[in-house]
């Protein structure tokens, strides 16, 4: 009885994750085929391809999820001393650090790429993931980019080039979870959109979890000794819905010259950097 | 049934909404509300944010050029807006942050269009 209730309410509340506050007609959102009284299907073995959204939970503007820059002490990180120090330098456009727009030198409002794991702790929208025999790939609508999560049995590469999405394996950990760790990582990106820091240490960890038919779940746990004492889970379970096979994903493109345009009508003029 | 379930989850929701939007309100000033009719002169569907050009004549007379922008297309879309939503001289009454510095900058908080429907600028998270 209790799951029921459960089931129901996360259908609803997903279901009003997409619905506008006032009666305005919704033109974009695809709603998947489960209703609140009908039991999604049993979750298919080794398959966590299909095109998911999180609805606006994947938004996350304060940082991420589980683990949000909102300034309550059990979402203080464990900093090591390098960690703390490096997270003054980020100077994030939101959260209870924020500077004013004209003032933020956080990378992707520039448009420099996510990487991995900001990619999964800001603006995570609706994403697609294929498989195929040697690696999983996976879409983003943010940024509209890719990665590449290898299947094929390698290691991960000691002493790599950095790159901005790092370096993927994965496997099946079970029948329904895909387990994929990353390392390699540039030291250019944050981590989230609260400015945490990470090192050429990091490595993440990323379960995709395939509940039932219509839902993913993806936990994230950051893993980087440099800049913090002790690992710690920034997406807990975060929720995904399946989408129909011909849903239109929307193109979320940093434009350096919209971004331009931006700062010339409201940012600079927010930040008093002189009027229009 | 079904609609009062739906009443208290919004309420929910609403309640549970962190006050600035994902692109910071540092800027903004959080508790004051401004409402002006105004004539449109330019509706910008861009991102990282949407905005809305209208002119405004002050106490002197002089024009004035306003800037108010939204959340990026992918947010707006879900909230009933699109590229569409106002045309050049469409008459419409603004709801807004302004500025803490006092430019003719804001943050769109909702919008009562020429036809009398509102739509709501606020993301829900």
């Amino acid at each position: 009885m209790l799951k029921l209730v459960l089931a129901r309410t996360t259908a609803m509340v997903a279901l009003l994750m997409f619905t506008p506050l006032v009666h305005a007609q919704t033109v974009s959102r695809q709603q998947a085929g489960a209703v609140e009284n009908q039991k999604p299907a049993a979750a298919p073995r080794h398959d966590i391809s299909g095109i998911w959204d999180p609805g606006n939970n994947g938004i996350q503007p304060l940082g991420p999820r589980a683990m949000p820059d909102d300034g309550k002490p059990e979402h203080q990180l464990p900093y090591t001393p390098l960690g703390l120090e490096a997270l003054n330098t980020h100077k994030p456009s939101n959260g209870v650090r924020s500077v004013l727009p004209g003032e933020t030198n956080d990378p992707v409002v520039y448009c420099d790429p996510q990487g991995i794991p900001r990619e999964d702790l800001y603006e995570l929208r609706t994403t697609q993931i294929l498989q195929t025999p040697l690696n999983v790939i996976v879409l983003y609508e943010f940024g509209k980019i890719w990665r590449a999560v290898w299947t094929d049995g390698r290691d991960l590469p000691k002493d790599p080039e950095p790159r901005w999405f790092g370096y993927s394996v994965g496997k099946w950990e079970d029948d329904y979870t895909f387990v994929v760790q990353t390392s390699g990582m540039d030291e250019r990106t944050w981590v989230d959109r609260a400015g945490r820091p990470h090192s050429a240490e990091l490595r993440v960890e990323e379960k995709f979890h395939r509940v039932d038919h219509d839902t993913l779940e993806l936990t994230v746990t950051i893993d980087d000794p440099k800049m913090y004492t002790k690992p710690w889970v920034a997406l807990d379970k975060l929720h995904f819905k399946l989408q129909p096979p011909n849903f239109d994903v929307r193109e979320m493109i940093c434009s350096p010259t919209e971004f331009a345009e931006y700062n010339k009508i409201i940012g600079n003029p927010a930040s008093g950097k002189g009027a229009q | 049934m079904r609609n009062k379930l739906t009443t208290i989850f919004l309420g929910l929701l609403l309640v549970s909404v962190p006050l600035f939007a994902h692109h910071g309100a540092a800027a903004y000033d959080t508790d004051k509300k401004t409402t002006m009719k105004v004539t449109v002169s330019e509706w910008f569907w861009a991102n990282p944010h949407c905005f809305l050009k209208f002119d405004v004549k002050d106490d002197k007379g002089n024009v004035v050029h306003w800037a108010l922008e939204s959340s990026n297309p992918a947010d707006m879309v879900n909230l009933g807006w699109s590229k569409e939503t106002f045309k050049p001289g469409d008459q419409v009454t603004v709801t807004f942050m302004p500025v803490k510095n006092g430019n003719p900058v804001g943050r769109i908080q909702n919008v009562v269009l020429a036809n009398g429907q509102t739509l709501s600028a606020r993301v829900v998270f």
